[in-house]
Formats: structure tokens, sequence, C-alpha cells
């Protein structure tokens, strides 16, 4: 704890250096297919300051659409992966001590804020309930963040916006958002696109041909009518990527389907076998 | 007993002096050579045969042995009953006929070995193809077993048990292409046209109908190739080759422009050079068009009047004045009247229902029939089994409470409507609740095991003011503020403490008639293994049934208040849950969320478990009024904070319950057997 060697010390600062929240500024363009005016919402919410929020099935594109739309709008993205155990100060930040010195971390939170960055919260409703009330603030014509700690008040740049994504199809009541939170948000649907557009993505994300393509995203569309009937959620179509990569790799197209999709997906007997044979039937 | 096998020399001296060979000029060696490669123990118990049967007779002795050195192996827990078959033969026919009955019994023991090993039973598949079926394209078909494997359009049977091919990966695969074949069937029209005026030029009416079967199963074949080419490609290698003389036949139909008509074009072809049976292809079902056309009718005739409805309402003109239609159905691009939409081309534009209706009626037709296209007009269709006599109550006590229900015809109240009487349920039989504990005990140990760790009793709450350990985290961080000059947090340990859950739920359970048998069965004993596992979480939950006649005679049965005890007075009144009489629902739901809501707890949840749709005496609450009604309740109960999911069998159920909870609360169970194994998880899963 005491630890007064200067040489250690120096080691520690560039240690929190690199500790520091990174900043992506993606480089290239992030592979997105538009599905309806998802972009124009999108960009005119970033005009005009208003916070977004995700909703979807997992695999159906949202990170993605982030990444797109950071890189669209040339800012830099912050992706914080909600769970329950996250507290207001992993996303605020905290003192941690150096030395003798105590030094103020950024959380991811405020380094967007600082950088007028675009702050993804993935997964929001994972988070705990006294952890969302701190956006709050940051979500309504205040768009400022108090940082308790330091006695700080930040106000955000235009350029700061904050995202969310939440998957509706999760069925725990204990697991629901705030009234109070959602409706500070403009909210974007998200759901699996069309065969034709989703076929398209699959081979370009996958790097396979148009047959094979076509013939992953029949599978997950058998997948997704199972819904309900011994399947939480059907494939998404991050999942038909995978699939595709693998095919994409050497493996044989069956082989690829069950390691990526079937079993992923379930682990009853009755239905693994259902998914091995709705494999079997389209290939 | 020694475990050291006995060597050739040994068992030849052992047998030498059982059956007296050498006497007789007669060698064991080769016999004993065999016995050499058993275990001791089952050369042990040939060599007590073998002196049991010599004390009959030496040349039984010698046949039993010299059997048995070649059949001991495969016969091995059976040999005892070998022998004794032997003995008995020898008792009654003499020498020969041992020799017989020893030869059938170990033939017979074979082939039912081979039998138990190869053959699949339909129990032991129905849950993977239900599966498999339920994900395909088309209209949900219901599986069954039954003696033959055919389809009436909206069921499925298949065979018992299969064992015709050689192992159990064969005989599955033989259920799969037999399934999906049925599937074809109504996938791909087979029924869309009438085979009567062919099947009456032939003499035998039953091979007709096997030639039928076999060409359907060509084409048939052909269409799945398109949409699922492994499938195809499975069954192709399963049935072999078509006979030389069909394959011009079967080339014909594959085309992808046959239909159904050209299949009863091979079939008069064939009925013309004189046809003798069909080839034997056991992944060919029956067909029963009369069964599946009357099924279709009565579908046609109430998908029809579904789509018309759903126009009704798209182009304005609703039978109960369009306002009230219109506001039930999502904001639609066409609701102006002088735009008219065409659900051929556009089936997105009709609500649900109504679509899948019309998907279904192009299942049927090939496109939606011109005539569904014309909106019913006002006095739309209506379920025909109407009954007018009204029922008046035949209670005299007052009821406990009056509710108001909601008329979506009227888009107003009909206040104080419904008459509830709540009630005890009665006791049922006491030992049979202990009964199901037993026959389950394995499911609910591992349900409560699973449950535990929802309960969170131990999970550690960090940043108290007290605990029992230290919160390094806490520490260091107010070491660091009072460094920096802030004020350290005072808290700074981590307490492990019951986490309190604050949840109440309330379990509605379908009394109605509908329930009676394997239901209701499954209701209660899904309510057993429930009580058992929310025992272990210490949520505070309550069950009533509910059941009734009229609205004059709304039923509620009190089988668990939130404050009761699962006891055995609470025990008993679940083992009496029984059928009753209807289901209406919206006055249930009102009642109960109106108990649910007294708790003081933050979570409020209210979980139905039905088998159907709403439905009451006569045809007022049936099918719209009643849906409309419960979900007016549902909405009602959200904006006092409870929570509802629904749990059903009802196949059908996908038709109207997102319309009622929502797309994300409801689950159906496709086998009511199945609710109990599968409505803990679901518990754990919608709480967790």
């Amino acid at each position: 704890m005491n630890n007064t060697n200067p040489a250690g010390r120096t080691d520690v600062r560039a240690d929190l250096r690199k500790l520091a929240t990174p900043l992506v500024r993606l480089a290239s363009e992030p592979y997105y297919h538009a599905t309806g005016d998802e972009l124009a919402v999108f960009e005119a919410a970033a005009r005009s300051c208003l916070p977004v929020m995700l909703k979807g099935p997992t695999g159906c594109g949202k990170t993605r659409f982030v990444e797109h739309m950071a890189w669209r709008l040339k800012r830099p993205l912050v992706t914080v992966a909600c769970h329950d155990d996250l507290t207001t100060a992993d996303l605020v930040g905290r003192y941690l001590i150096v030395g003798d010195e105590t030094v103020w971390m950024d959380g991811p939170l405020v380094a967007a804020v600082r950088a007028g960055a675009i702050c993804y919260l993935d997964e929001i409703v994972e988070a705990r309930k006294d952890t969302t009330v701190v956006i709050h603030p940051l979500t309504d014509s205040r768009r400022a963040l108090p940082v308790e700690k330091r006695g700080e008040y930040i106000e955000a740049p235009p350029d700061f916006m904050l995202v969310i994504s939440y998957n509706p199809g999760y069925q725990s009541v204990l697991k629901e958002m705030k009234p109070s939170t959602r409706q500070r948000f403009v909210a974007l649907d998200f759901d699996y696109p069309e065969a034709e557009v989703e076929a398209r993505i699959v081979a370009h994300e996958g790097g396979v041909d148009a047959d094979t393509a076509k013939k992953l995203v029949k599978l997950g569309s058998l997948t997704r009518k199972l819904k309900g009937a011994g399947l939480d959620e059907g494939a998404g179509t991050r999942l038909l990527v995978h699939a595709a990569q693998l095919i994409a790799a050497g493996m044989a197209p069956p082989i690829a389907c069950t390691a990526a999709i079937a079993r992923p997906l379930a682990d009853e007997a009755d239905t693994r076998d259902a998914l091995d044979d709705l494999i079997r039937a389209v290939f | 007993m020694d475990e050291r096998k006995l060597f050739a020399h040994e068992l030849e001296a052992r047998l030498d002096e059982l059956l007296l060979l050498s006497l007789r000029q007669r060698s064991a060696e080769e016999p004993a050579a065999l016995l050499e490669a058993l275990p001791r123990q089952m050369q042990e118990r040939v060599l007590h045969w073998a002196g049991v049967a010599a004390q009959t007779s030496d040349d039984l002795g010698w046949l039993i042995v010299s059997l048995a050195a070649t059949r001991a192996a495969s016969l091995g827990e059976n040999f005892d009953d070998w022998v004794r078959a032997g003995l008995d033969a020898y008792d009654r026919s003499g020498l020969a006929a041992t020799r017989k009955a020893l030869n059938e019994f170990a033939e017979t023991h074979r082939n039912r070995e081979q039998r138990s090993q190869g053959g699949v039973s339909f129990a032991a598949i129905e849950g993977r193809l239900s599966r498999f079926l339920h994900a395909l394209d088309g209209r949900p078909l219901k599986l069954v077993s039954g003696k033959t494997a055919w389809t009436d359009t909206e069921t499925l049977w298949l065979p018992e048990r299969l064992d015709v091919a050689p192992d159990a990966t064969a005989n599955r695969l033989l259920y799969k292409a037999m399934a999906a074949l049925l599937w074809a069937q109504t996938r791909f029209g087979t029924f869309n046209l009438d085979p009567e005026a062919e099947l009456e030029l032939w003499s035998d009416r039953g091979r007709g109908l096997a030639w039928f079967a076999l060409f359907e199963a060509m084409r048939l074949e052909a269409c799945i190739a398109l949409e699922l080419p492994g499938l195809a490609l499975d069954i192709a290698r399963l049935r072999g080759p078509w006979p030389a003389d069909l394959a011009a036949a079967a080339a014909k139909l594959a085309r992808p422009e046959a239909t159904v008509a050209d299949s009863l074009a091979c079939m008069a072809e064939r009925r013309r050079v004189g046809a003798g049976d069909t080839p034997n292809f056991p992944h060919v079902g029956a067909l029963d068009p009369v069964a599946a056309r009357r099924v279709r009718a009565a579908r046609i005739t109430r998908e029809m009047a579904i789509v018309r409805r759903a126009l009704n309402v798209l182009r304005g003109t609703g039978p109960n004045g369009a306002a009230a239609d219109k506001s039930d159905y999502p904001p639609l691009a066409a609701e102006s009247e002088t735009q008219v939409v065409d659900p051929q081309f556009d089936l997105l534009s009709l609500p649900p229902p109504a679509r899948e209706a019309a998907k279904s009626l192009m299942q049927d037709f090939g496109e939606i029939p011109p005539e569904a296209l014309h909106p019913a007009g006002p006095g739309a269709w209506q379920p025909v089994d109407a009954v007018d006599t009204p029922i008046t109550a035949s209670c005299t006590t007052p009821p406990d409470a009056f509710y108001d229900e909601w008329d979506y015809r009227r888009a107003a109240w009909r206040h104080d409507w419904c008459h509830l009487y709540e009630m005890e349920a009665p006791a049922g039989d006491h030992g049979w609740v202990d009964e199901v504990r037993r026959r389950h005990a394995h499911l609910i140990r591992s349900i409560r095991r699973r449950f535990e760790a929802l309960r969170g009793e131990d999970k550690p709450q960090r940043r108290q003011f007290d605990g029992e350990e230290i919160d390094l985290d806490a520490q260091v961080e107010a070491r660091a503020d009072r460094k920096s000059g802030a004020e350290p947090s005072s808290r700074l340990f981590i307490h492990r403490r019951r986490v309190e859950r604050s949840l109440a739920v309330m379990f509605m359970v379908d009394m109605s008639g509908s329930t009676k048998g394997w239901v209701n069965d499954a209701e209660r004993e899904s309510l057993v293994l429930l009580c058992e596992a929310i025992e272990s979480l210490g949520d505070s939950y309550a069950i009533y049934g509910f059941s009734g006649w009229t609205r004059t005679h709304c039923d509620i049965y009190r089988i668990k208040r939130f404050g009761d005890r699962y006891d055995a007075a609470t025990r008993q009144r679940i083992a009496g849950i029984e059928a009753r009489d209807y289901t209406r629902m919206g006055v249930a739901v009102r009642h109960l969320s109106g108990l649910l809501v007294r708790q003081n707890t933050r979570h409020k949840l209210l979980v139905t478990l039905s088998d159907g749709r709403p439905d009451d005496y006569g045809d007022e609450y049936r099918g719209r009024y009643g849906i409309e009604d419960t979900r007016r309740a549902l909405l009602e109960a959200r904006e006092k904070g409870v929570r509802s999911y629904c749990v059903t069998i009802d196949r059908h159920g996908a038709d109207y319950l997102p319309q009622l909870y929502g797309p994300a609360h409801y689950s159906v169970i496709d086998d009511a057997k199945k609710l109990p194994q599968k409505i803990a998880e679901i518990y754990r899963k919608l709480t967790g």
C-alpha cells in the first residue's frame, strides 16, 4: 500500500493511463444494412441532442447499428456492457490510490461526456436500479452529469449522445425498465431483417455465397418459429453470421450450423434434436 | 466363488463326470472348448443345469450342454428360462421336441432383443418431431399417435411404434419422413382437389387411395426438395429408387409446376393399364380425403369469416360502427374508405389473427379466394352454436361482488354486469398430492436446488454500514476519498443477508369444463410442483380457481389465500380442483388482481394457467367480446401495477395471446403432460 519507491510510482501512473476508458474512433465503415428509417431517426436525434433507446431481440444488429452511427457521425464510441453488479462508481469514476496520492479515474460515462462521444449502455435492464438513475440528468434538458465525489458538474457538449439497448423478449418481471427511465428516450424498434436483406447481410459478413446465405437465413427463420415452443429466442442474425464464418473457414455447412446455431440455442434433448433435424432438412 | 474361468480341460473333466460321457464314447472336447470363453459364473450355470438335466436323462444333459455352448453367451440373463423351456418340452414330448423348443426360444429371444434395440416408439420421438414440424412453414399441426400415418390437415397421426428398419436411427428417419410427407400434404395442396370422381372408377377404393398416396408422395418429395433439399435427400435415400415402371410418373410429378391434378392423372393412367397393388414404401402414409375435406371445409368457413371481418375493419364498414372496431388494431395505412386493401398483395396490413387465417386460406386454395375479399357487411359472422334460452341464477344467496364488464361493440361498460361468488374450494383426495410428490420426487429435488440459487439468501450485500466482512473496495475508496480531502463513506462492510424478493404471485387456474382429463391433472400436478418450488423461495403466493356459467354466476374458488400455509388442507384443495363450467375470464382477472393489489410487495404477478381462450355459455362472451373484455381487464390490472403472464395448453393460443398479454408474456405448452415439467422453469425465468 505504502509504496514510496519513485520508480514504482511512475509505473503505476503509466498503468493508470492504460486503464483509462478507451474512446473508440472507428476508422472504417462498419457494415450495416438499413431496413427502415432508423438512420434518419438516429441522425435527427443526434442533431436534437436526444438520447436513443434500441429495442429488439438478441443478435439483430443493435450494437452494429450504434457502431455504424458512430462512424457516420464521426464521434468516438464508448460501450458499456451492463451487468447486475454495475455500480454508479463503475460508470462515473472513482479515486484510486497511487503511492501516497489519490488519483481520480474517469468512468466510461464521464469519459464519454467529456469527449463528446456516443455512450452506449448495452442491455441496460441488467444494471442495478440505482445505477440507471445516474443517467437521468443526462437525458433531460439539463444534459449534465453531477460527479458528487469531486463536486463537479459536467455539462455535456452537443456531440455527447446517450444510447441504451434492451431486449423486450426477456420475461423476468423483476427486470423491467421503469417508466421514469424509458420515457426519456427516442426509441427504435429492431427486428430480424427480411429474408432477402438478411441473406445479403449473412453473405457479406460471413463471406459465403448467396445460396449458402439463403439457406442459413431459411434455417434462422425456421428456428424463430420455435420461440415459445422450446426456445426462448430463435437464432439471431449474429448466429447466422457465425455459422457462415465457420463455413467460409472450410467447415461443412451442417457441422458449422450445429456448432454455431443449434448448440448455442438449446440444451434440452428434444429441442436440440429438432434443431439438428432442421439443419439436415435445409442443407 | 473363485472368479477364475475354468479351462477347457477342467470343463471337459467336469462334464465327463456329470454326463458319464466316456461310458458312451462321447467327447466333451468340443463344447468344453466353446464354454471356455464364458465368464466363470456362466460356466457354473451351464454345469449346474447339465447336472439337473442329466438326472432326467444323459441324452438331455448332452443336448443342453452342446446347445448351451453356442447359445449361452447370447441368452445371458435368459439362460435359466431357456433351459427350463427345454426341460418342459422334454417332459411333454421327448428329446426331438426339446431341441426344437430350445432353438425356437433362442430365436424369439434374439428377435426380441433386436427389435427392442432398433425399434423407436412414438413417445420417444414425439417431442423432437413436434418441434421440427412447428418450425416448418404453414399452419400449426397437432401430432398424435394412431394405427397408421395420415392427416386430416390439422392433426398428424403417426404409428405407435416403428421397427421396420433395422436400427433406431433408420426408424427415427422413417418417422421424420412420414411426418414430413404428411406436413407436405397439408402444405402443398394434396386436399385442394376432390379425388372422388377418380376414386369412384376404381373397383377397390383402398387400392386407389394407396396409388393416390404413392403418386402424391412422388410429387411432394419434389416440393420438399425446393424448400428443404436436405430433407428430400434423406427421404430419397430412405425409400431407395422408385420401381422402373413408375420412374416416368415420378419424373413427371417432380416437375415444379406439377399439382395434385397430375397425381390424379397418373392414377387414371394406372387404372387403365390395370393396376396391381402398390409397391411397398413404408414412408408413404395413408390418405383419407373424406375426413380431410370435412376438417378443411370447417376451417375454410371459419377463416373466411375472420378475413372478411378484418376487411370490414380495414374498409371502415364494420358492422357495429367503424370507430369502435378500428381503434382495436394498430394504425393502418389504409384507414380511408377509398383505399382498397388487397390482402393478396399486402398480408401485413391485416391484424395478426386475420393474417394467420389469410395465410391458412392461401395454403388451402393457393390464393385468397375472391369471395373472402368481399367484406361481410352488417350482421357479420358469429359462431353458429347460438343458444337463446337465458339462464337465471339458481343461487339465492346474494353475490359477493359485482363487476363491470367491457363491451367492445358499445365501447362502454356494462355496469355491475357480472355477479361474483367467492367460495372455498372443495377438498379432494388427501393421498393424491403425496402420490404426486412421490412420483415427481426427483423433479422436485432438482427444482428446489435450482430455486435455491434464486433465493439470494446468502447474497453478499456490499457497502453496508455494518456486516460480517470488510468490503475491501469500499475501504480503498474511503481511504482515497480521505486522502483527497473528500468525505469518505462509512459504508465499509459486506453484509450477507437475505435479499427481499418482494414479490406476490397470484395463480389463476382455469377450471372450465374443457380442462377435464389430462389438462386438469396437469394443472393440479403443476400446482403441486409450483408450491414445492415457491415454498423454497419464500415468495408470497396465492392460488384461486375460476369457472362460471353466465354473467350471473361467476365463481371463484379459494384454494390458497396469500396468508394460508401450504399445509394438508391446502394440498387437499389442490387435489380437489376439477373441471367445471366455462371460462369468463375478465371478471376473474378483475377480482383476483384486486386481491393481488392489496399485497404489500413491490412486484405483483398474475399467472394464468389455462387451456384456451375466454368463453362462456351462449355466444355472447365467446370470440371477440371475451377477448376484448379480458384484454381490458388485463390492462386495468397493469395500470394497478400487476404484471400478467399466461401459461396455456392451447396450441392455437398464438392467435390471440399476443393481443391479450403482449408478445413476450405467455408460453404455449404443446402437450399437457409436459406442463408440470415446464412450469417451474417458466416461473424461474419469469421472476429470476
